[in-house]
């Protein structure tokens, strides 16, 4: 049985033909289409590795089967960064250590760009700390990937008022 | 993972007719199936996805002043939803308090309803359990029991029901609507789940296909939203599943007490609605004495599956600060990281 998913990946729209239902968006990403940025970590939801912007949402992609997404918008790392100018976030985690090994960080970022979209945070640093923790780091590299987020929050907040003035 | 066929119906009425069959499982979001499958827990032959069908992503105001929850609305829309949050604050703070914002982003209403047990001898392929594997024993039983319940447990099943989102919602009498063969019905949330018994494989009264359609919160629910708390006990501050839990909601006419909803979770095989402790409550003044009473009156029954005794005290305790806290009022905004040590924003609430 053949099927196939229609994807707009970082802007751009392509059809993958999926030999097989089980696909899961995390693989489609990094197998069928070498974006390998995004991590596979537990592939069980549980530590955030593959997390990507799904439809402005976002999500672990080891549980979102790619078939069942057919016709949405991902926002992977590979897309964040514009020509050569990093994303406020990227240069946040950077400035503040947020990373030690750098196998989390991809996931890290992308839950920290949604999590500043969503706008439940703010500057509080508890909110930030519990939004961000389904972003699991074995180098405990916690206290700098806070720092991070709430910089970038500030950066990307005072970006924002600007745009609206 | 064992492979599946894939279909993705056009109507509830398609989607009932395909899930009726031997082997099918309904897919939404798929953050707690696609755990499942991949560990082999469960094996459907066939996934009906039910992402598409039109009209169940919606939060309406009904006109008697009740809630309806389409059963595909996700948890952390409905959590942040204002008018949502403003009339029943102790469900969204429930929701807020579960799994990670990844997961809350994508789980729906209706899947969280439905989620399987936590268990680790369940989701452990190896181990005897009767609600994976009916007849085959159960390895929870003289194993760590620190998860496991206290309550309307057996001999054949010691497993707790992992959901917050049901805790609150039994508390305030929510209706399940169910779509099935025979058309469309209703259940009180409080008779969804089944307790274990003889057939833990069993975990609701949903007959093959059925499927739910939305979650409703009578107007009454809103009658509480002053005085409305879920709290929660984990393994650490966020992310993590209720060791124990409460939801307390009152209803004061000057000092008393007039209504009084109680749940416990992570204490059962289905959100656990107190109505000894409610009974206790109506028509007392707010008090630790009273609080202890009804928390008392709420466990009675209680009896260790294990070497979790500690979790009825625990339980009481629990119950106790929830009622404090309700009875104190709901605060604008739930804590983020309520049971922090770390918590820079006041005392950590818990027991």
């Amino acid at each position: 049985m053949g099927f196939s998913t229609t994807l707009t990946v970082n802007g751009v729209t392509q059809t993958i033909d999926l030999d097989d239902p089980r696909v899961t968006l995390l693989d489609l990403l990094r197998e069928r289409l070498q974006l390998t940025g995004t991590k596979k970590g537990c592939d069980r939801g549980q530590c955030g590795a593959c997390t990507v912007i799904l439809d402005g949402r976002r999500v672990n992609s080891c549980l979102a089967l790619a078939i069942s997404h057919d016709g949405a918008n991902v926002l992977t790392i590979e897309g964040v960064a514009q020509a050569n100018r990093l994303h406020p976030v990227q240069e946040a985690f950077l400035a503040h250590d947020g990373l030690q090994c750098g196998f989390c960080t991809p996931g890290q970022i992308m839950s920290a760009i949604g999590l500043i979209q969503e706008g439940q945070a703010g500057n509080d640093p508890e909110r930030v700390r519990e939004g961000m923790s389904g972003n699991l780091c074995r180098c405990a590299a916690y206290q700098g990937i806070a720092q991070a987020v709430l910089a970038a929050q500030k950066i990307l907040s005072a970006v924002s008022r600007k745009e609206v003035a | 993972m064992k492979t599946f066929d894939y279909i993705r119906p056009a109507n509830v009425q398609d989607a009932v007719a395909a899930a009726s069959e031997s082997g099918a499982a309904y897919l939404a979001a798929g953050t707690n199936l696609m755990d499942l499958m991949k560990g082999g827990v469960i094996r459907p032959d066939k996934l009906v996805d039910i992402t598409r069908l039109p009209g169940l992503d919606r939060i309406e105001d009904l006109p008697d002043g009740g809630a309806r929850v389409g059963a595909l609305v996700r948890n952390a829309d409905l959590a942040h939803d204002r008018n949502f949050s403003r009339r029943f604050p102790a469900v969204a703070e429930a929701l807020l308090s579960g799994a990670s914002a990844q997961l809350r982003n994508a789980a729906t209403v209706g899947g969280n309803l439905l989620q399987r047990t936590r268990c680790a001898y369940f989701y452990d392929v190896a181990s005897a359990c009767n609600k994976r594997d009916p007849g085959t024993g159960c390895d929870a039983r003289g194993g760590d029991s620190r998860p496991q319940a206290i309550m309307g447990w057996s001999e054949h099943c010691i497993a707790t029901h992992p959901s917050d989102f049901c805790v609150p919602l039994v508390a305030l009498d929510a209706v399940v609507e169910v779509a099935g063969k025979a058309g469309q019905r209703e259940i009180p949330l409080e008779t969804f789940h089944r307790l274990p018994d003889d057939t833990p494989d069993r975990e609701s009264v949903l007959e093959p296909g059925d499927l739910i359609v939305a979650v409703r919160l009578p107007a009454d629910a809103a009658r509480f939203a002053a005085h409305s708390r879920y709290l929660k006990v984990r393994e650490r501050t966020s992310y993590a599943f209720a060791v124990v839990s409460a939801a307390a909601a009152l209803r004061f006419e000057g000092p008393i007490i007039v209504e009084a909803r109680v749940a416990l979770g992570g204490v059962a095989m289905k959100p656990w609605r107190a109505r000894e402790a409610e009974a206790v409550l109506t028509g007392e003044q707010a008090a630790a004495s009273v609080f202890r009473r009804a928390a008392e009156a709420a466990l009675a029954t209680a009896k260790p599956s294990g070497d979790n005794g500690f979790k009825i005290e625990l339980a009481r305790r629990v119950t106790v600060r929830a009622l404090a806290l309700a009875a104190a009022s709901t605060p604008a905004r739930p804590p983020a990281l309520p049971a922090s040590p770390l918590a820079v924003s006041g005392v950590a609430l818990h027991a």
